[in-house]
């Protein structure tokens, strides 16, 4: 065996690139299972809440091409106890709008879709619920927040801190209610081969799909397959099993073909649920030197009826800052809406930007510099598990992104730079995201000629993850990229946690380090450190979280600095640069890296300038559901971005020493823009997004 | 989406007897707009002509000046000519603020006047819309309004309708006088574009005065001989539809007012003159204050919606930015 440098930090290409590039990596709906394909297509719920009274598939039923129409009446009936909204066509009740009611399955997908306006439904329906308020008698609190965080945290005396506090800061922040919008649809593509069901699928994880499968079809394991070599992002909505997933192989069942149902743009506002509007009170309470003594997160969101989802909306603020006294709430109202599900960085996005826009105010109201602020605020270990850090530089961070930025002799007051009709600011907002692992098994195999070939159920949704677990096993194997064949995507391959909550590579990297190295020292234990000519299988893998994570706190951290142009006339607002400095730990790949940092930070211009799922309060549909009127951020909407990075690993994290990247960029990065619109105008927006209309609202004149 | 026979006639006249035999056909132009509301079974035509091979994709001059613009000119050949740059640079403008790259390329003059609102209770079908299913009711009067008409909407009855036309070029056309040219089953005619659009009254099904079966063929542009421009303001940089834009020419003699031109888009069922304005600004100083009163003249009529009274002051603010800027070229 030759040692080559090290592969992990290289910009290596994507592996994947050129069959992409190419249209030749096959997506979910692109695969061919060597027989003609039959299309579904939904009937959807047009009321929120009440039940269907009648449903006539006849006219369908009639059309030509089409094979069946399945119905609450005929769907074949699911077994256990399925979550949240997988029990599709179970029964006649409506949850909530665009529920599915009926599915049409035929010859093309031109005739599904047509018949779908041949199945008349009739409902009983009731007003619709879905305006969330911090004011509803009917608020509750969790049992838990998701990620398994506590839902409260209350540590000293929050109120009596906040009386005696020398400056304080009581503000209300709004995020509204966000979609996934992914380029590629989710689809799924379902397959019987007796009892045995084969589905191609767009997922985050093709092991967590299987289990639900399994469950609703009453099936072992092994009689299902789920294959998902490539994603077209996803986001969090393809984290979870969805109605695609069941609906699919129920239909594939019931027609004795394969089936493939991909929804449309307009569905995807239903189906594949959304992120939570949250209503959060923040209450900071300081000395005159801007140590903080008390800091109050109250965070206010929905779910649905039928799932309980608990954004996490608060945990950031229990570990960003130091404060003697600190209290935490999460509180959800359960609605008539669809469920909410995972967005990128669930939890800290909208609740990251509460409380790093209320620093900002902070350091309005104390005089002091909001990067100042920030650091006199570090804290020398968590402040609420009061367990070391196992690495934290979010002041290097702000350090090296206010040198980048050009942050120094920066005027506090706002309105004071302009530049012809534009009002022009800076701001800044640190960002931090969890480091976490989960379990994941491996098997490496080598032959007599030096191949080897990994195997393990991770996802590429987008990421770089073939790249970047090549360049992780080629290193831990002391081998160049050529001899490594990366096998991911599939769940008959040894069992992985999907791509979320950023620990993909942490997990699947440890898995694979750890397994490489027993392969190397079974090869030099047993075979003299020869290559057996009849090769040498090996089962490894990762047990779950870092052994330090009980005793230690991990965290990614960033800082954004943002500039922010206002248009004096229209309130158009335009980010023509920002600077983002990462602690990521170990950076595997510099490209993917690079990309996933512009994307998150990207995103979360986007959230901060643009999406908002409209809501019609009495009708009680997601009003703007396509990607004309649900806007997401354009090439146009984003300036120069400054992406750079510490070489600091975390030794402590996990076998690479990397964080996660996938989320951090997210993080804080609205804060960082709405404070920039502070100081561009002297208007603080604390409901997102930040809108022309908000300005003149603001201005009073509306 | 509803089945459909799609046919193609030798020359206008043919495609103008296709369809004049068909009360449920379309013509089809770049299908950019119309092929997406097949898809969500907004329109259900059961025919349609394809007219793009039929009427002109030339751009020629006018023996005053002016231009004439065959129907079928795409978008962005027509944003790029040079004349239309140099003397209505007012289109120009519009028509690169609208859509993206790939929908100029597709998008044709005539379909572009034609467009249908964006209104997402008319593009859901499961939803109350007087203009795709007159009597179900206007679900934005009291919904989400936030991009909505200001000015000359139905706001009760069995008409009500709050939806902005979302085209940027005829907003441009409709300030420089333009004359649509039309030929249907009882001959040519020329239509004043100003008469070519409607306001909901008491039908907002129709959004214009075409009759069924006329074709565009032309879109006439009298010479204009002073400075022109297009501003548009809407909630991300591109592949947005205008929260309100203005559409302004101008002429100064003297630092007075000699002659001007103001139409308005977001901000109604059509494209919107603002006579009000110009009659309130001709004669008067070419000021930053006659232009703000103009504008408050031309708004007064305004009735926003619970959501949309933002456009107010943003309409003001552009038609004053609009005009200062057009005085600051002419010096």
């Amino acid at each position: 065996m030759t040692t080559i440098d090290r592969l992990v930090g290289a910009g290596v290409d994507r592996i994947d690139g050129p069959a992409k590039v190419r249209g030749t990596a096959a997506y979910a709906y692109e695969q061919d299972p060597g027989e003609p394909i039959a299309h579904l297509a939904v009937v959807q719920s047009t009321v929120n809440r009440g039940r269907i009274t009648r449903l006539d598939p006849s006219r369908a039923e009639a059309m030509t091409g089409v094979l069946a129409v399945l119905t609450p009446a005929n769907a074949p009936r699911l077994a256990g106890d399925l979550a949240s909204d997988l029990p599709v066509l179970q029964s006649p009740e409506v949850h909530y709008q665009g529920q599915v009611v009926a599915a049409v399955v035929a010859e093309t997908s031109e005739i599904a879709k047509a018949a779908v306006g041949g199945v008349v439904v009739e409902y009983a329906a009731e007003v619709p619920d879905v305006v969330l308020s911090a004011d509803r008698d009917d608020l509750y609190a969790p049992e838990k927040v998701m990620a398994g965080f506590d839902t409260d945290s209350v540590i000293g005396d929050v109120d009596g801190a906040l009386a005696a506090a020398a400056v304080t800061v009581d503000a209300t922040y709004e995020t509204p209610a966000q979609h996934n919008n992914p380029i590629e649809m989710h689809a799924s593509m379902a397959r019987w081969d007796g009892d045995s069901l084969t589905l191609w699928d767009a997922n985050q994880g093709p092991h967590t799909i299987v289990s639900d499968l399994v469950k609703g079809f009453a099936l072992e394991p092994g009689q299902v397959r789920v294959i998902s070599p490539y994603v077209g992002g996803a986001f969090g909505s393809k984290a979870f099993t969805h109605p695609n997933q069941m609906l699919a192989a129920m239909a594939a069942r019931v027609v004795g073909r394969t089936v493939v149902f991909e929804l449309t743009r307009q569905q995807m506002f239903s189906l594949v649920g959304h992120r939570t509007p949250t209503i959060q009170r923040i209450r900071l309470g300081a000395d005159p030197e801007g140590r903080l003594t008390a800091i109050s997160h109250e965070v206010v969101e929905h779910t649905s009826k039928i799932s309980e989802f608990a954004e996490q909306t608060a945990t950031a603020t229990r570990v960003l800052y130091a404060a003697a006294n600190r209290r935490t709430t999460h509180r959800l109202a359960r609605l008539d809406v669809p469920p909410p599900t995972i967005m990128r960085a669930p939890g800290e996005t909208p609740g990251m930007f509460a409380l790093e826009s209320a620093m900002d105010e902070l350091a309005v109201a104390l005089g002091i510099d909001p990067v100042e602020l920030r650091i006199r605020n570090e804290p020398a270990e968590d402040p609420e598990r009061h367990v070391p850090w196992s690495s934290r530089h979010l002041v290097e961070c702000l350090r090296t992104g206010a040198e980048r930025f050009g942050w120094a002799g920066r005027d506090p007051r706002p309105r004071m730079r302009t530049e012809g009709r534009w009002l022009v600011g800076t701001g800044v907002a640190a960002a931090t995201y969890p480091t976490r692992r989960r379990k994941a098994d491996c098997r490496i195999s080598v032959d007599g000629r030096g191949r080897y070939v990994v195997e393990i159920d991770g996802s590429d949704i987008g990421t770089g993850a073939w790249t970047t677990l090549s360049q992780i096993a080629a290193d831990a194997l002391g081998v160049g990229l050529d001899a490594v064949e990366l096998r991911i995507g599939d769940s008959r391959l040894p069992r992985a946690g999907g791509a979320g909550g950023s620990t993909g590579l942490a997990s699947w990297g440890s898995a694979v380090v750890l397994t490489a190295r027993d392969l190397r020292r079974r090869l030099e234990e047993q075979y003299g450190g020869q290559l057996p000519a009849d090769g040498l299988v090996v089962d490894g893998g990762v047990g779950g979280e870092s052994p330090h994570a009980k005793t230690h706190s991990m965290h990614a951290f960033g800082a954004h600095f943002v500039e922010v142009r206002v248009d004096r006339d229209t309130g158009e607002v335009r980010v023509p640069r920002a600077t983002s400095v990462y602690d990521g730990g170990t950076i595997v790949n510099a490209k993917t890296a690079r990309s996933q940092f512009l994307g998150g930070f990207s995103m979360g211009i986007s959230m901060a300038l643009h999406e908002e799922s409209q809501i019609d309060a009495r009708l009680g549909h997601y009003v703007n559901h396509d990607l004309a009127e649900y806007h997401i951020a354009t090439n146009a909407d984003i300036g120069e971005l400054d992406i750079s990075w510490l070489d600091e690993p975390d030794e402590l994290a996990n076998e690479i020493g990397l964080k996660g990247i996938g989320e951090i960029g997210i993080t804080g990065a609205a804060a960082a823009v709405a404070n920039a619109y502070w100081h561009a105008t002297g208007l603080r927006i604390r409901d997102l997004p930040i809108t022309p209309g908000k300005y003149f609202r603001e201005l009073g004149l509306t | 989406m509803r089945e459909f026979r799609y046919e193609r006639a030798d020359d206008v006249d043919g495609a103008v007897a296709l369809l004049a035999a068909d009360p449920d056909g379309a013509f089809l132009g770049g299908g950019t707009n119309l092929v997406d509301l097949m898809k969500l079974g907004v329109a259900t035509p059961d025919l349609l002509v394809d007219v793009r091979q039929l009427t002109s994709v030339e751009v020629t001059g006018l023996p005053d000046g002016g231009l004439r613009i065959g129907a079928a000119v795409p978008n962005a050949d027509l944003a790029a000519d040079r004349r239309v740059r140099e003397r209505f640079p007012v289109l120009a403008q519009a028509l690169l603020s609208g859509a993206s790259g790939q929908l100029r390329n597709r998008a044709t003059t005539g379909g572009n006047l034609l467009q249908r609102t964006r209104c997402g209770y008319f593009t859901d079908v499961t939803k109350p819309c007087n203009k795709r299913a007159p009597g179900s009711g206007c679900g934005a009067l009291e919904g989400v309004h936030r991009n909505h008409a200001i000015l000359g909407q139905t706001l009760d009855g069995p008409g009500a309708c709050v939806a902005t036309h979302p085209s940027d070029m005829a907003v441009a056309l409709v300030a420089l006088d333009a004359v649509v040219q039309v030929v249907g089953p009882d001959g040519e005619r020329g239509i004043p574009i100003r008469e070519l659009h409607r306001l909901p009254d008491d039908d907002p099904s129709r959004d214009t005065t075409l009759r069924h079966g006329e074709l565009i063929t032309a879109v006439d542009v009298p010479v204009l001989g002073f400075a022109s421009r297009y501003r548009k303001a809407r909630e991300r940089a591109s592949f947005a539809f205008a929260l309100v834009s203005v559409a302004a020419a101008l002429r100064v003699e003297d630092g007075v007012v000699a002659d001007v031109r103001l139409a308005l888009g977001g901000v109604a069922h059509a494209p919107w003159r603002a006579t009000a304005a110009e009659a309130a600004l001709r004669g008067q100083p070419a000021t930053e204050e006659a232009f703000g009163a103009a504008a408050d003249a031309e708004l007064a009529a305004a009735t926003p919606l619970r959501d949309n009274g933002f456009k107010v002051p943003l309409a003001r603010n552009l038609v004053v930015r609009s005009l200062l800027d057009l005085v600051e070229v002419a010096r």
